[in-house]
């Protein structure tokens, strides 16, 4: 738990990282309760004001929509759709990179090998056309996406709880544990797991920007989640058609998608600096 | 080193395989065919399309055929663009992507490797922090907002260049979506650079050289820049799977009949043959050039091939 407290405490000492956590803690806020404090609701039309600019008349704070649908609304429930499929779906890649990296740190050898070597081969492969290719095969809806896209995010994952788990096998305090007879289950449900707890954190955080470009990719292309619900993605798609008009359409969904991703890589950034752990890439498609 | 490559070559025949029955077995258990459609077709006339294209038959006989196939360039018919092979619309589209990613390639690596020296060079300084802040912003805005954005500014408020791919405009309207295309990997390339290149400028033989009175220009090119750039070379991977991927978003935004257009437009149509030709042919392209980068990366680093 030692890594834990030192990242803690190293996120609390540098003030760009508290502010970070502190916009996105306000954003999650704003996502959640927002919507409640406008008038209008994410599918009312108004007619009279069609791509109307933002203003503080009848409203409309971030302006509206080619169908008069108030954009403040769309926006923070696009972010609430967003935030949800980058909790899911990290949490997807968490459990499948955490069981994976576990397995094949913990066992080693030769089936540690060809584990390696299978995520070396996945690697390779343009993974988001995987996902699109889900996405045409099966009915699209919230459940696939998350599924979809944790399914293929969990490598970086697998190898850092990989390399972690076949160092700490030979530390002493495993060693003494297996030696007092201790059943493997709970060596590593007691001695290694605690121990990936900081760094399996830090990791978590660098995944979510990642899930949340895919998602908002796939949902920009028209092949994530589908209307009546909106994501960032579609927002944005949906603010190219009247750029030249209305651009405030495409510039504010875009703005807070932005807002939140460079929150989130400052954040995973910092907290692996603190961490001060380097294993296999970080880069985003 | 032939032996190494050799090797690796092997070492990818695996993977493209699994690859390809991956995409193949993923549409082929696709729920609807094809050519249901509204109109109830008679049984045997049913039973002689199936034959036509082959569906009659087990699944291991379709994928042997389909993998045979496409070994000689034979993607099969279009289930959408009915008059076309999926094999003539890559043709047509693909050259068009391989120049817009290409050239994206070289503007990435250009730029890129440029800032971030620059950085290296002055750590801590204004142009350092600011090569640094423009590259977290480059790695947190989406092509996709780039690129409209790109739009907005140069095409419409400056009205500089051409937005669209119809109609003349000739190489202009190659420069906002290769620019689009190119700059989230310049972010990313920039910052590998410069972390790069600052740890081997720090190393004791760069002090050595420095210190035996070798002009900065010498230090640079000779010694630091082979291990420096050992890192950008192995982001390329990465770095051609993301302009693939970003193509995909550049096409539509800008209108370019490229390969990315036929992928989304094909994956809305649910035409599987065209999509699954489209993900195999993507997957031989990134496998190979990894195998590429691989091969130049051992080239380059004797610790790796003899190791």
């Amino acid at each position: 738990m030692s890594g834990f407290g030192r990242i803690g405490r190293r996120l609390g000492s540098i003030p760009v990282l508290r502010w970070t956590l502190g916009v996105l803690l306000a954003l999650t806020a704003l996502a959640i309760f927002g919507p409640g404090l406008s008038p209008h609701t994410a599918t009312d039309a108004d007619f009279d004001r069609i791509l109307a600019p933002p203003t503080l008349e009848g409203a409309h704070w971030f302006g509206t929509d080619q169908l008069g649908r108030d954009l403040f609304v769309r926006t923070l429930e696009g972010l609430r759709t967003t935030l949800l499929v980058a909790v899911v779906s990290s949490a997807v890649s968490l459990v499948i990179g955490v069981a994976y990296g576990l397995v094949a740190g913990f066992v080693g050898g030769r089936v540690d090998a060809v584990m390696m070597r299978f995520v070396d081969a996945l690697y390779a492969l343009p993974f988001i056309f995987f996902v699109i290719l889900l996405m045409v095969v099966f009915e699209r809806s919230l459940l696939l996406i998350f599924i979809a896209i944790g399914a293929v995010n969990w490598l970086d994952m697998a190898r850092i709880v990989r390399g972690q788990t076949l160092s700490l096998k030979q530390r002493d305090f495993v060693a003494a544990a297996r030696l007092s007879g201790v059943p493997t289950a709970r060596i590593l449900a007691r001695h290694i797991m605690p121990n990936l707890l900081g760094v399996v954190l830090v990791y978590l955080t660098l995944t979510i920007p990642q899930v949340i470009l895919v998602e908002s990719f796939l949902s920009f292309l028209g092949l994530g989640v589908q209307a009546p619900e909106a994501s960032l993605g579609t927002l944005v798609a949906g603010g190219v058609g009247p750029l030249e008009t209305a651009p405030w359409v495409l510039l504010l969904p875009s703005a807070v998608l932005f807002v939140i991703l460079l929150c989130f890589n400052f954040l995973g950034d910092g907290l692996r600096d603190a961490a001060d752990v380097r294993f296999g890439r970080t880069d985003t498609p | 080193m032939l032996s190494y490559t050799l090797r690796r070559l092997l070492a990818a025949v695996p993977t493209l395989f699994l690859v390809v029955l991956g995409a193949f077995l993923l549409v082929r258990e696709a729920p609807g065919g094809p050519f249901d459609e509204e109109r109830v077709l008679p049984p045997e006339i049913e039973a002689n399309i199936l034959a036509a294209y082959h569906l009659d038959e087990p699944l291991h006989r379709q994928f042997l055929r389909y993998v045979g196939s496409v070994l000689t360039g034979d993607f099969g018919p279009s289930y959408r663009y009915r008059d076309y092979t999926v094999g003539e619309i890559i043709a047509d589209a693909f050259p068009l992507s391989l120049m817009l990613g290409g050239l994206a390639m070289l503007l990435a690596l250009a730029f890129g490797i440029a800032a971030g020296a620059a950085a290296a060079l002055r750590p801590n300084t204004v142009l350092d922090r600011g090569v640094m802040t423009l590259s977290m912003t480059g790695i947190s805005i989406p092509i996709f907002v780039i690129a409209p954005l790109l739009v907005l500014a140069f095409g419409i408020a400056l009205d500089w260049l051409p937005v669209g791919w119809s109609g003349s405009g000739g190489l202009s309207r190659l420069v906002l979506p290769v620019v689009a295309l190119a700059l989230p990997q310049i972010a990313h390339i920039a910052r590998l650079t410069r972390a790069s290149l600052i740890d081997v400028l720090g190393s004791d033989y760069i002090r050595t050289a420095r210190a035996q009175g070798l002009p900065t220009s010498t230090l640079l090119l000779v010694h630091a820049a082979r291990p420096a750039l050992l890192p950008v070379l192995s982001y390329l991977g990465p770095a051609i799977a993301g302009v693939l991927t970003g193509s995909v978003v550049i096409e539509q935004v800008f209108g370019i009949p490229g390969l990315g257009q036929f992928f989304v437009t094909g994956a809305l149509n649910r035409d599987y043959t065209l999509v699954l030709g489209i993900v195999v042919l993507y997957a031989v392209l990134i496998v190979l050039l990894n195998l590429a980068v691989d091969i130049l990366y051992a080239a380059l680093d004797p610790r790796i091939r003899l190791s």
